[in-house]
């Protein structure tokens, strides 16, 4: 097995590198099987193991039915990817620019809030509509973006505290807004915005199916998309995207070559921030309809792990909001018809960027040779 | 070179220094402004026979002018080295200012908030304590949330299973395997320590979250125990309001106490402690001198998990008594801020957890005080609090230099 692995992996550098993603994703769903059977304390009590071993191929299984099973299921990943795809790109490309976005979920929150605005205080036409409630999310979400790399740039606060920081306080600034006469819904008590008109809404992709109330999916998925290319584009073809990239390779190095170090974070974190900003909205218009104090959830957190596991590439980014997104789906199905509960779905995204994050490793336990594997340093000091 | 050097801190200095004068006018104007409104007496409670008056208008008056006067001196003049000490008295003024206002009419338990404060800072000191230890050796700890949450969560267990005594160890054992963790993939596999950090978050998240749903629900047993109760010192105690502030407190802040003059005795004043701020600083030096960089970098991160170990079992053992899913609620994060503000000191680390609980014993406080003030500014207060603070004071601080690098022996 492990020469054939092998054979594979010495052809080219970027096989390898797809090579040790698959062999870390297994490694982690072994360790996750582990977990579910240890877990077990009927199983531990009787010594009875036969019962764990079945409910782990469950489990598996429901992940995989709930996730691609059906065109139910397919619809439900769409719908979990897109807000993955995009604050995965958000926290991609702050990584690339050297800075560590962990603020990606106060920005959606930011974004979102925007959008929800728009959406119910305007009553236009979709064509204005849309437009007009989604660059609302990215403005919040740029502006948001702004204060972190505004405090880094002048003071030198690292972004991983202040961002940390403004995730919390969004979070109750919009728990605020909710309880305000403008966005509140008058008929409710609790913190849940107003309805955004039905013209602000994205269109449904299934929606040409009749009687297919299920399929939820909307079209957000190819919003997500756009910024996937974009990213791509920005990246590889624009000015500005190279000296991000230079900025984030080696700062002291981009300086020299007179590149604005400061300009570069602020302008880093607002696009950061944007991105982030037009997930909240996309969200906003697409899945929900209006706002609630915990409608990004853990998104923007999700999104460091979707990062980091597509290596802050493009396609990579992209491939790892996917499996996120089906993981996600899947482990609802796996919660409603097994005894695992969903939370088991954050123990394999642990262990996935944990095996992905230690190539030596992976390649330890599966023995598989290879040339040269690079782990680059996200973290360049308190910046102090 | 040194020439220049020394410009451009009397510039930075100079700077610095407006910025202390602005922000004395600031806070005065803000004392003029808004706490002046409350007309009336406000009681701060000291203790059961003895209640402190302040009248908060004049109070707010007087500090008002002072605070002007004092930021024109040293915009004009300048205090030289007394600014800062000014400046400090003057912020906690400000606070009785605030609270003055908020209690104005009323009356409420001084002592009995500042308490309070104590009492919660134990996680995010010892959580701190143990970020400090590891980036003084030169890794940056970002999993301190991870290493106290699944330290909460097997304190809860072991000690509901078998004593809270028991409970503190097995949640040492927890951070110090956490912290292991952490060591290996940092210093062996050279994993990217922001990235193994984070991961490590999610795992305790993950498996806590998990296992509590699996076992605890069905299981109630495991997750319930008894906490510890304050105990007054002798003598000590009977100090007035510092007394019962300090000295009627739970075993975890005596402990913490303890840990903070430990530490900053090992790390100031033994080889080991020099050893390691050799390494956290310029670790090809240290090891060419024969020191085991390595070897000091797993024992640290170790005995930091230890630390963050006792920081976590606070939670069950020291103040709720059980196990909630993300009980920890983002105490880690606020830690490492600490480690930041405290500029790497574990007496700073203390100070800067205090600041933080402050803010959020007041927040408690006032929800009790009709001040008017929405409740969500209240509950962002604290965050806003280390926020400001960690933008306002981080250049004056000094990360150990290699935190972060990977190390390896040529």
């Amino acid at each position: 097995m492990a020469r054939l692995f092998n054979a594979l992996g010495s052809r080219l550098d970027r096989v390898n590198s797809a090579l040790l993603t698959v062999l870390a994703i297994i490694s982690a769903l072994i360790v996750g099987a582990f977990v579910i059977v240890l877990s077990d304390v009927e199983a531990l009590r009787t010594g009875n193991f036969g019962r764990s071993f079945s409910e782990v191929a469950n489990a598996y299984k429901a992940l995989i039915t709930g996730s691609v099973g059906s065109l139910r299921a397919v619809s439900d990943t769409i719908n979990n990817s897109t807000p993955f795809i995009i604050t995965g790109v958000s926290v991609a490309v702050a990584f690339r620019t050297g800075l560590f976005n962990i603020g990606a979920t106060g920005q959606m929150i930011a974004g979102g809030v925007a959008a929800t605005w728009v959406g119910f205080v305007m009553d236009g036409p979709g064509f204005v509509q849309i437009p007009l409630a989604i660059l609302a999310g990215v403005v919040g979400g740029a502006a948001y973006g702004a204060i972190p790399g505004v405090l880094k740039a002048r003071t030198g606060a690292h972004e991983v505290i202040t961002t940390i920081m403004l995730n919390y306080i969004a979070a109750f600034m919009v728990l605020w807004l909710l309880n305000t006469e403008l966005f509140q819904r008058p008929d409710r008590t609790d913190p849940i915005s107003k309805f955004v008109s039905s013209a602000s809404r994205l269109p449904k992709i299934f929606g040409f199916m009749e009687g297919r109330k299920d399929l939820t999916a909307h079209s957000g998925i190819v919003l997500a998309l756009l910024v996937v290319v974009l990213f791509w584009w920005f990246l590889e073809r624009s000015k500005l995207g190279f000296e991000f990239r230079a900025f984030g390779m080696n700062a002291d190095a981009a300086e020299y070559a007179g590149m604005r170090a400061k300009r570069l974070t602020i302008l880093g974190m607002v696009v950061a921030g944007g991105i982030a900003g037009l997930a909240g909205a996309v969200e906003i218009l697409g899945r929900y309809g209006y706002a609630t104090q915990s409608f990004a959830g853990t998104i923007g957190f999700d999104a460091i792990a979707i990062a980091l596991l597509g290596r802050s590439t493009p396609v990579g980014t992209l491939l790892a909001a996917l499996l996120f997104g089906a993981l996600q789906s899947g482990g609802r199905r796996m919660q409603a018809t097994t005894d695992v509960p969903i939370d088991l779905i954050v123990v394999l995204r642990a262990l996935i960027v944990m095996f992905i994050a230690a190539p030596l490793l992976v390649k330890a336990i599966w023995r598989v040779k290879s040339a040269k594997v690079s782990t680059g340093q996200t973290f360049k000091g308190w910046g102090s | 070179m040194s020439d220049i050097a020394l410009v451009a801190r009397s510039a930075e200095q100079k700077k610095r220094a407006r910025n202390v004068g602005i922000s004395m006018i600031v806070l005065g104007a803000i004392v003029a402004v808004f706490f002046t409104r409350g007309p009336g007496d406000a009681g701060f409670i000291l203790s059961p026979d003895f209640t402190l008056i302040i009248p908060s208008q004049q109070f707010a008056q007087v500090l008002a002018v002072a605070f002007v006067g004092s930021g024109a001196f040293q915009l004009y003049r300048g205090w030289g080295k007394t600014a800062s000490v000014l400046l400090a008295v003057g912020t906690a003024l400000f606070v009785v200012s605030f609270l003055a206002w908020a209690a104005a009419g009323g009356s409420f338990n001084f002592t009995g908030m500042l308490q309070d404060t104590v009492a919660r800072s134990v996680p995010i000191t010892l959580g701190a304590i143990a970020g400090l230890l590891c980036e003084r050796s030169g890794i940056i700890n970002i999993a301190i949330e991870g290493q106290l949450l699944a330290a909460a969560f097997t304190g809860s267990v072991v000690g509901s299973i078998l004593n809270p005594w028991m409970g503190i160890v097995g949640a040492m054992l927890t951070g110090m395997a956490l912290g292991a963790l952490l060591a290996v993939f940092a210093i062996k596999y050279q994993v990217d320590q922001v990235i193994v950090g984070f991961a490590i978050n999610f795992l305790a998240l993950g498996l806590t979250s998990f296992v509590g749903q699996r076992v605890l629900t069905a299981n109630p047993q495991y997750n319930f125990l008894r906490p510890f109760i304050p105990v007054a010192i002798p003598v000590l105690s009977d100090i007035p309001v510092l007394g019962p502030v300090l000295f009627i407190q739970n075993p975890f802040v005596y402990a913490s106490y303890f840990i903070v003059a430990a530490s900053t005795w090992w790390l100031f004043h033994t080889r080991w402690g020099l050893r390691t701020r050799a390494i956290g600083e310029y670790p090809k030096a240290a090891g060419s001198l024969g020191i085991d960089v390595i070897r000091l970098r797993y024992r640290n991160l170790i005995i930091g998990g230890a630390v963050a170990g006792i920081g976590g079992a606070w939670w069950p053992v020291g103040a709720v008594g059980r196990f909630d899913e993300n009980i920890t609620g983002g105490r880690g994060f606020i830690a490492l801020a600490a480690v930041i503000f405290g500029r790497w000191h574990p007496v700073g680390a203390f100070s800067a957890a205090l600041v933080f609980t402050l803010a959020e014993a007041i927040r408690l406080k006032l929800s009790n005080l009709n001040t008017g003030i929405p409740s969500e500014f209240l509950l962002s207060a604290p965050y806003i609090v280390t926020l400001i603070v960690v933008a306002g004071f981080v250049g004056q601080s000094r990360a150990p230099k290699s935190v972060g690098q990977p190390y390896s022996e040529q």
